[in-house]
């Protein structure tokens, strides 16, 4: 393999990579939005004093 | 294509032998893979490429009318479940996008307005694009039915599955009337977010839907009108496709006489002010005037450009209504905000 082909394959493994770590990214922002939203929604449902009850 | 297929080609190759050599040019790029093209595909999908099979465009008209179904609908409305009833509809949204892509990808890649989605270009497998849509429209139901209400919940489920069921994978390919019926998934939205409020369906969020669902034809069949060699390359059988030019002509005229007093309704039932009823009936009688020019201006250039005018315009026509309708809204809400309602309330 000539040093000129060697070279695009290194470019190509470290795009792949990028994009495989910006996917990545992107379902774990979605996945922590998602609880966020669920946690807080249900807070709201429950009302302002769920967080103030006897324990 | 079959017998009555041809009658686009041929009034558009008597009309305008320029634009079908532009189109046929256009349509000559589809297919060819370029050197980038190729290295994006060897590196897999980016999070714009699966951004890009949501449809973000369509995306954002969705998400604006049902803001304007969860403002006017009465009641209140926590404001965080506001914006989560807001974000479920446009994952939803998002959802049927991808799907559609995923369906369609055998006839998109043939379609010069299409070629360059995200699975034609290759940057997206059809796979990725099912899983991607799926698991979108199952998250934003359940979404949106658990935290906000289930009435909400269920529209919203019918909505995507009467746009990937009914519009996609039955009519489309079917029938004319593919996008008089499939309209119906795009009127949805504000009787979505007016359910998300009242957590039911009323007369005021059932006048939103027939609006969209008026408007849809003569809009589409505007776009039709100048792209229908597009249609016709992949047998979708649009109107232009099988009817012809001038009887999609007639049929818009049709269409906008029903679409542009039912606009008006809103001012005689008490959902729309003064305003909206001033701007309504103006932009109404633009509206007629546009699609009486598109019926009177037949052949050549110019009748292209009355099309496009209308295309152009319906969007311009749909968005401002429903802003007048907003605006209306806020300014009610605004004032009797002393009351201690929110504003999304």
């Amino acid at each position: 393999m000539g040093a000129t082909e060697q070279l695009k394959e290194e470019q190509a493994e470290a795009e792949r990579v990028k994009r495989r770590r910006m996917r990545s990214i992107a379902i774990a922002v979605g996945l922590v939005l998602l609880v966020i939203l669920f946690y807080a929604a249900t807070i709201v449902h429950l009302g302002g004093d769920a967080l103030r009850r006897p324990l | 294509m079959n017998r009555t297929g041809s009658r686009c080609a041929v009034e558009r190759l008597k009309n305008w032998k320029k634009n079908i050599t532009v189109m046929d040019r256009s349509a000559g790029l589809v297919g060819v893979e370029s050197q980038v093209e190729r290295a994006v595909l060897a590196t897999g999908p980016g999070v714009e490429d699966f951004v890009a099979l949501m449809k973000p465009r369509v995306m954002s008209l969705v998400v604006f009318t049902a803001l304007v179904g969860m403002v006017a609908a009465p009641g209140s409305l926590h404001p965080l479940l506001a914006f989560i009833a807001l974000l479920a509809i446009a994952v939803g949204a998002g959802a049927s996008g991808a799907l559609n892509m995923w369906y369609d990808a055998d006839i998109d890649r043939h379609m010069a307005r299409t070629a360059a989605r995200p699975i034609p270009r290759g940057l997206v497998t059809e796979t990725e694009a099912l899983t991607f849509g799926a698991v979108l429209a199952v998250t934003s139901v359940l979404t949106l039915g658990v935290l906000v209400n289930w009435v909400a919940g269920a529209l919203l489920a019918v909505t995507i599955g009467f746009y990937l069921f009914v519009y996609t994978m039955w009519l489309k390919r079917r029938t004319p009337q593919n996008i008089v019926i499939g309209g119906a998934a795009g009127a949805f939205p504000p009787m979505i977010g007016w359910a998300a409020v009242t957590g039911g369906v009323s007369v005021e969020s059932i006048l939103l839907f027939l609006i969209i669902f008026m408007w849809t034809p003569p809009h589409f069949w505007a776009l039709a009108l100048y792209r229908c060699r597009d249609y016709e390359r992949v047998g979708v059988p649009m109107l232009p496709v099988v009817a012809g030019l001038q009887e999609t002509r007639r049929q818009i005229v049709i269409y906008s006489l029903l679409l542009v007093p039912l606009a008006m309704t809103p001012s005689f039932i008490g959902l729309g002010g003064v305003v909206y009823a001033v701007t309504s009936a103006v932009l109404g009688a633009v509206f007629l005037w546009l699609a009486l020019k598109v019926y009177r201006t037949r052949e050549g250039r110019p009748a292209d450009r009355a099309a496009k005018q209308l295309f152009g315009f319906s969007i311009f026509y749909l968005f401002a209504l429903f802003a007048v309708l907003l605006g209306e809204k806020l300014a009610d809400r605004l004032m009797g905000l002393a009351g201690g309602a929110g504003v999304l309330g």
